[in-house]
């Protein structure tokens, strides 16, 4: 038995389980000051278990339980079935469709009883981790071509498609993520270098003006043929490519953003984006608005930043020392819609001021360059292409997440790893973490 | 492959580290370099509610309590708790309908949301809260919050007291600097208004932590930074509340004034202007009903007269004319003239009411039988003193000894906007006669009170105090001194401690003029009206005046060797002052002095109260203003049996809007004397009959 116990514990990095418990710690401590009233009796409710604090270490003891099963688990198992588990998790996704309970206008969780549900979409991150990792690690994967470049990317997006159909756009986002595991595996930098000039271009759509950005734009590019004279001479067809990006961007500009923003997006979306770069969106001109207000009683959208205002109010009046532990005015006064979910990090700002801020930051930092450490000391690929997996999906989450409260980033629904209320999350992120440490322990061997 | 990514994995981590300096540095921006995100949370968390301390307490010269402060209730609603309430019986309660009430609650949503408390129904009557507060289980989201409001245990005073208001825009853009918001009270008139500051009091501060519905958490850090309401500070005055109870009670059904000062130290005991309201019909409830009417009300009962009201003094100026005359040396109290019925230096002729030889032997004669040739001789000397080369210079030195004595000028008094009357400036005659074309003969009967002097009943008691001094006075006032005395308060009440010399006379001349005085009420015109027990000095006064029947004017002093009061009684068209202001004069001395009216003199108190000397002008204003309402009433319940919902406003706005317009005309004029008042009432009332007509 004792020697079953040091097989199980030996080789485990004990560093990334204990920023593991510090985190689930604060995230607690965030959720209980929150909840908070001054005069109640607060232990009682926690052990009456109705608080959100007390379900959150309830969630906490089970994943704990889940945590020693994994450890306990053979790391053969989770290659055996990362497969099988991504055909699980897409099988899930789509009963969604079908037996979804509605929760806040998202058809995206599947009821368990007593009260729990489970967020299918939110789980299949463990799923395309392992499918990802699995494929990039199989003998006949030659992730230089094209074709297994876009096969990797299907696995990827597929998720995200039906996340986005579930109109749970934050959480269809977070498949993006995994492109970062994927450059790290070869995946040309251009892709990854396009996609940032693209929402670069995006956003210098929204700030400039539209006529000003055009001819910006064609400056550019008048400047480069300059430049690049010599080389056109020689080759005619360098100029044909710097014409044709010149009226990419332009027709992006001219036309295509706004077409989207119009068009696909829901009026709430476009006005969230537009406030996120200080802008108000004029939601008479979005198409899902006119047919709603073409419907009698329905009101135009008024443009409204109210969860950035509140949010980045309650983190910038922590001042640098913090407001002090439960005496935050923002937090107790419930200013910060969904404080306990996506806006926690809101709480803990107030509280604890700039260093509560950055001592938790550079912890969690911390946590994401130990697991790409531990990736890269990995000898198998399947374990290593995991790793960056679980490590860019923490980062995705958590950037977006607390750029989205102190105003850097559009409000979309992304939890804060570890940290927010949610059951579905935590467990996750759980799993995600222990299969990697459980990995990282076997790293001797070599997997397949 | 994984050897040739290997740097891929750095790269990974430069990203991790970049962003992470990115969220870094706008912490720094939003946490360490932005203030206003501090200030907008607690505009957002903390609810500052003020706490109104109670006002200070007037008191009177016994401590008596002449004004109090006691609770009254508004009705207060929170829209979106209000769900559930029993709107009828709120409305049968209330006495409104449903459409009422529902336009009111649309007005409150819309000016202070649904989620603020705002108040439905402001200052309760007794009755309505009591039934309210019986029912509030039935009207969820309304309540009853107190607030302090002032009653009058003695109702009287009331324009000396003045009033409380809500501050509008106007006076909070006067009133800029002193801290006052919307909501809060303020002294509006009276002495409420002179001693405001004192009064008031310090507001407190108790801060609240809100939610994100405005509803209160609980105290701000404890309320560390609250701050304790400080009470009003009282003030104790010289009035005496049960003279001034009687001097009201005697001047009702007359219009006219009664002013009573204690000589000794210018501290005034009454103060009555008639027609008068009742003080607590501008509190509370009352006042919405009360204050459009008392405006509207021809006879002006919230017009101070006492210090804003104009009378020729008439007879009473004579004893000042001789006091005048003495200290400028022009005359001794030996001086005679020889009087047969009338005044003729002059070419014009002034009547004498008597014309037996040696009634205007020397001055305590003269002054006994009111002789105006005697008084019209003096004042002549005074206008041609030889030490002053011509008329215009004998009159400049007799209008300072008169602006000296308080004429013509304001005295300074504590109440606001006290009147300076008239003694004339010598700009005035020269427009009327033209440059040193006047002499002692053309304003020859400013030396018996008349022509264009006029002055208040406050100065004619003050005058009655610098003689009853033997000359000097202290200004006259209320405020004798404020609780818990403060540097800046004695600043303020210094002024009413200092003793003004006005001539320097000695006492044995004065002692003339007093026993002339006192001649008056042995043998003299006052010689019917007694004082039980006490010796005073008085002097009648019947006034002509271009606006009907003589003022009675009374003025006096008493005990003779001591005097501890001075009295000053008008009573507009009244007739000879020994009839009616003179009695009224003797029963404020009386009740001063004895404490009580003799039992045989109470039957005397109701006759003269009871006496209706208003003029028949305002009377037929009154009578008219009724049958205009009967007519209106008629109108409106013919027009309610006939149903016509629309026209029946109309009939209501039409009758109305005639006064309406009078109103900003009559406010204008006001600032002219107050003996054309009648006279431009009587116009505007002409305006109103065709304007009727028309309608």
């Amino acid at each position: 038995m004792s020697s079953r116990n040091s097989s199980v514990s030996k080789g485990v990095d004990w560093t990334v389980v204990a920023l593991y418990a510090i985190l689930v710690a604060i995230g607690i401590l965030c959720i209980f000051m929150v909840e908070y009233r001054s005069g109640s009796n607060w232990l009682q409710l926690f052990l009456g278990g109705k608080t959100n604090y007390s379900k959150q270490v309830i969630f906490a003891g089970f994943c704990t339980l889940v945590a020693a099963f994994i450890l306990m688990a053979d790391s053969k198992l989770f290659t055996a079935f990362a497969n099988l588990a991504y055909a699980l998790g897409i099988l899930l996704m789509l009963a969604t469709f079908v037996i979804g309970k509605d929760i806040k206008g998202s058809r995206s969780w599947i009821a368990m009883g007593g009260g729990f549900n489970l967020q299918p979409a939110e789980l299949c991150k463990i799923f395309v981790s392992l499918a990802l990792a699995k494929y990039l690690s199989m003998q006949n994967t030659d992730f230089s071509k094209l074709k297994s470049q876009l096969i990797a990317g299907g696995i990827v997006l597929l998720p995200a498609v039906l996340s986005r159909l579930q109109h749970e756009t934050g959480l269809a986002l977070v498949y993006l993520s995994f492109f970062i595991a994927m450059y790290r595996e070869g995946l040309p930098a251009g892709i990854l270098v396009t996609g940032i000039s693209f929402g670069a271009l995006v956003v210098a759509t929204l700030i400039v003006d539209p006529n000003v950005l055009a001819i910006t734009l064609t400056i550019i590019a008048i400047l480069i043929i300059y430049f690049t004279r010599r080389q056109i001479k020689r080759n005619s067809k360098l100029l044909l490519i710097i014409i044709a990006t010149w009226a990419v961007c332009v027709g992006v500009q001219r036309f295509a953003v706004p077409y989207i923003f119009n068009n696909v997006f829901e009026c709430y979306q476009s006005q969230r984006i537009y406030s996120a770069v200080g802008k108000d969106y004029d939601c008479s001109q979005n198409k899902h608005n006119k047919i709603e207000s073409a419907t009698p009683g329905a009101k135009a959208y008024k443009p409204d930043d109210y969860n950035v205002r509140q949010s980045k109010i309650a983190i910038g009046s922590g001042g640098f020392w913090g407001r002090g532990f439960l005496k935050g005015t923002q937090t107790r006064g419930k200013y910060v819609p969904e404080q306990h979910s996506d806006f926690i990090f809101t709480s803990l700002g107030e509280a604890f001021g700039f260093v509560g801020c950055a001592i938790f930051l550079l912890l969690y930092f911390f946590l994401l360059i130990r697991i790409t450490v531990i990736a890269e000391r990995q000898r198998s690929t399947f374990s290593r292409v995991y790793a960056y997996g679980v490590a860019s999906v923490m980062f995705f989450h958590l950037a977006v997440n607390v750029c989205m409260t102190i105003g850097l980033f559009p409000i979309i629904g992304i939890a804060l790893p570890l940290i927010s209320y949610g059951g579905s999350s935590l467990l996750t992120f759980t799993v995600l973490i222990f299969i990697l440490l459980r990995l990282d322990a076997d790293r001797q061997m070599v997997l397949r | 492959m994984s050897v040739f990514n290997q740097s891929r994995g750095r790269v990974v981590q430069i990203i991790f580290g970049a962003v992470f300096v990115i969220i870094l540095i706008q912490l720094i921006n939003l946490q360490v370099f932005s203030a206003k995100y501090k200030l907008a949370a607690e505009n957002n968390a903390i609810y500052r509610k003020i706490i109104y301390p109670d006002r200070g307490i007037i008191f009177d010269r016994k401590r008596r309590a002449m004004l109090e402060n006691t609770i009254s209730y508004d009705l207060v609603v929170t829209p979106v708790e209000s769900k559930g309430t029993d709107t009828l019986a709120l409305c049968q309660l209330l006495n409104i309908d449903t459409v009422e009430y529902k336009k009111r609650m649309r007005e409150i949503v819309f000016k202070n949301t649904s989620v603020k408390p705002s108040v439905f129904e402001a200052l309760l009557s007794q009755e309505l809260f009591a039934k309210l507060y019986e029912n509030m289980y039935k009207f969820p989201g309304f309540n009853l919050i107190d607030r302090s409001v002032r009653t009058y245990p003695y109702n009287t005073g009331a324009q000396v007291l003045g009033y409380i208001a809500e501050v509008d825009t106007g006076f909070l853009r006067r009133h800029r600097e002193e801290g006052y918001e919307m909501g809060d009270y303020a002294g509006m008139n009276g002495l409420e208004r002179t001693y405001e500051k004192v009064l008031m009091g310090v507001r407190g501060i108790k801060r609240y932590i809100r939610d994100n519905k405005s509803r209160i958490q609980g105290p701000y850090e404890n309320g560390m930074f609250d701050t304790t309401a400080v009470a009003g500070r009282n003030l104790y005055t010289s009035v005496d509340v049960e003279v001034q109870q009687l001097a009201e009670k005697l001047l009702a059904n007359k219009i006219g004034s009664a002013v009573a000062i204690n000589p000794k130290t210018g501290g005034i005991i009454a103060m009555v202007s008639s027609p008068n309201y009742n003080p607590n019909d501008l509190t509370g409830s009352a006042r919405r009903k009360n204050l459009g009417r008392m405006l509207l009300d021809t006879s002006r009962p919230m017009f101070n007269r006492a210090i804003k009201g104009q009378y020729p003094p008439g007879s009473t100026f004579k004893p000042l004319g001789a006091v005048i005359a003495l200290d400028e040396g022009l005359i001794t109290p030996n001086y005679g003239v020889s009087c047969f019925g009338s005044y003729t230096n002059c070419g014009v002729l002034v009547r004498c009411e008597h014309n037996n030889a040696g009634h205007a032997a020397n001055l305590r004669l003269a002054l006994a039988n009111s002789c105006n040739s005697y008084f019209s001789d003096i004042f002549r000397k005074a206008i041609d003193n030889p030490d002053y080369k011509n008329p215009t210079g004998g009159y400049l030195k007799w209008k300072e000894y008169m602006n000296a004595f308080g004429m013509g000028t304001k005295l300074d008094v504590d109440l606001p906007s006290e009147d300076r009357a008239s003694v004339p400036d010598t700009a005035v005659y020269n427009r009327a006669y033209g440059k040193n074309r006047w002499n002692s003969c053309t304003i020859l009967t400013l030396g018996i009170g008349q022509d264009k002097m006029t002055s208040t009943p406050m100065q004619l008691a003050n005058m009655m105090c610098v003689i009853a001094n033997k000359g000097s006075y202290y200004t006259p006032h209320f405020v004798d001194s404020i609780e818990h005395e403060e540097a800046e308060d004695k600043a303020v009440l210094a002024k009413y401690r200092e003793k003004h010399i006005v001539t320097h006379t000695s006492d044995t001349v004065f002692r003339a003029v007093h026993d002339g005085m006192h001649d008056v009420t042995v043998y003299g015109t006052a010689a019917a009206i007694k004082v039980p027990g006490v010796e005073y000095c008085a002097k009648t006064g019947t006034a002509q005046n271009p606006h009907g029947k003589n003022h009675s004017i009374f003025v006096c002093f008493a005990p003779k060797d001591n005097p501890t009061i001075a009295v000053a009684v008008v009573v507009e068209n009244a007739g000879y002052g020994s009839t009616w202001a003179g009695p009224i004069g003797a029963f404020m001395m009386e009740k001063y002095l004895n404490d009580t009216i003799a039992t045989d003199r109470l039957a005397e108190v109701e006759r003269i109260s009871n006496t209706d000397l208003v003029p028949s002008a305002i009377k037929e204003w009154y009578v008219r203003k009724d049958n205009q309402r009967q007519a209106r009433l008629a109108l409106e319940a013919a027009n309610k049996a006939a149903q016509m919902n629309e026209e029946e406003e109309n009939a209501d706005k039409l009758p109305n809007a005639v006064p309406k317009t009078e109103e900003p005309k009559k406010e204008k004029d006001s600032k002219k004397s107050t003996k054309a008042n009648i006279a431009l009432y009587l116009h505007a009332d002409d305006r109103f009959k065709v304007k009727k007509s028309k309608a």
